[in-house]
């Protein structure tokens, strides 16, 4: 899921290459032909895709960690069985991902150091906790269903294997957000309290859902040439929009309150909402938010507590083809 | 101990008897038994497939894009190996 904010284009030194080649390239695209990897692209073309593509998946991999928080806490065995299916494609969609990224030129290895350096980002979302059961409910409704809004239309994505991981993705996406849906009902049609833990769980999380699709297209810079490149097809505002136009009618099903009194229907349909503190986006983007050193140090931990296995399984191979060369040489 | 950068292997998948396999994706693993070990995970979470298939990335060489007008063009000259190509009466029927 979750490629808010990523999608920030390099501004190519187009002057280094080759003017025939970018031609012929930015040709390729508008007939909505796929690029592929060995195919030659600009170099912005491959720094801005390797960082998007790489932060998705350094996306799907931090977002286990909220809702694993959960697995052990599920209140029905059913409800425990699907939480693990869905992290478990949380992990399989960062593999996707870490693949698709890896066509462009960087290893496996360099991607997720880059993230555990705390130099590669990845999306806000996932540095807000899950206080109670229904956030679990919330994030598959929501943070999910804001996803989908924002991967829909990768799967058009110019660069072919990031277009065809988000083919998969989609397809799996749809049980997490109908799960999530699902237990919000369940709590809705439960007792005051479980109806009062499905609201506050919507009142937190409902504006950082919203930051999810990034800065309104007034203030964001890049995407003419993201765009230009058919990385993006819809902009912040435009998905933003699409995702709240489809959720109210949601809530309002549920018998929940969108925490935003100040929010109108237009007289085409169109709900229209109040002003998103920026200020908040920004800070948990510069590290600030509420879980961003506990998901990094969880991160860091799981890395540094799996390298034992990282070795142990490389030393086995190696001996493995050792003893094969030793056989055919007898 | 710095361990070496783990193998990239190429995932492919038979979804249902009578048909080929077919490429979906690639994985890291140590080794062939890993490898397949992390496909079923990865690549067959609900029922995609019947068989798999892994292969080193390292094992595949690969056409050149810059020379696929070379490489194709026979195939695009050559209408007559088209059925389509050639003329049989109506009266004959369908053939």
């Amino acid at each position: 899921m979750y490629t808010q904010a990523l999608n920030t284009a390099e501004t190519g030194d187009h002057g280094l290459e080759d003017a025939g080649k970018a031609a012929q390239f930015q040709a390729r695209i508008d007939a909505e032909e796929r690029i592929e990897p060995n195919d030659w692209m600009p170099a912005a073309y491959r720094k801005t895709l390797t960082r998007q593509i790489s932060q998705h998946a350094h996306s799907e991999i931090v977002g286990m960690l909220p809702e694993g928080n959960w697995i052990t806490r599920a209140p029905t065995l059913r409800r425990k069985a699907a939480l693990l299916a869905k992290v478990q494609d949380e992990c399989g969609h960062g593999l996707y991902l870490y693949a698709a990224a890896e066509t462009l030129g960087t290893s496996r290895e360099e991607l997720v150091d880059a993230m555990l350096a705390g130099k590669a980002k990845y999306s806000s979302i996932f540095n807000y906790p899950t206080l109670t059961w229904a956030d679990i409910g919330t994030i598959g409704w929501l943070v999910d269903g804001a996803a989908i809004m924002n991967q829909i239309p990768l799967c058009r994505c110019s660069y072919g294997p990031y277009a065809r991981a988000m083919i998969r993705v989609c397809k799996e996406e749809s049980f997490h957000q109908r799960q999530g849906y699902e237990i919000m009902l369940t709590l809705c049609r439960g007792s005051d309290e479980q109806k009062a833990m499905a609201q506050d769980a919507l009142n937190r999380w409902w504006w950082p859902v919203l930051m999810m699709f990034g800065p309104p297209d007034a203030t964001s810079q890049h995407s003419d040439t993201s765009t230009r490149w058919k990385i993006k097809r819809f902009s912040n505002d435009e998905l933003r929009q699409k995702f709240v136009d489809a959720t109210v009618p949601q809530a309002q099903y549920l018998g929940l309150t969108i925490p935003d009194p100040g929010m109108t229907q237009d007289a085409d349909g169109h709900w229209r909402y109040s002003e998103i503190d920026w200020t908040e986006f920004k800070q948990v983007l510069a590290g600030n938010g509420p879980c961003n050193r506990d998901r990094m140090a969880a991160r860091r931990k799981a890395h540094d507590e799996g390298a034992w296995v990282r070795e142990a399984a490389a030393a086995y191979a190696a001996k493995r083809a050792q003893r094969q060369t030793a056989q055919a040489a007898e | 101990m710095t361990t070496p950068n783990t193998p990239l292997w190429e995932v492919f998948i038979r979804s249902r008897n009578g048909l080929a396999h077919k490429h979906v994706g690639s994985l890291h693993a140590s080794d062939a038994t890993m490898a397949l070990q992390a496909a079923r995970d990865i690549y067959t979470r609900r029922g995609e497939g019947l068989s798999i298939w892994v292969v080193p990335s390292t094992a595949i060489t690969a056409s050149d894009p810059a020379d696929k007008g070379m490489m194709f063009e026979p195939a695009e000259t050559k209408i007559y190996r088209h059925p389509t190509f050639y003329e049989v009466p109506e009266e004959v029927g369908h053939m």
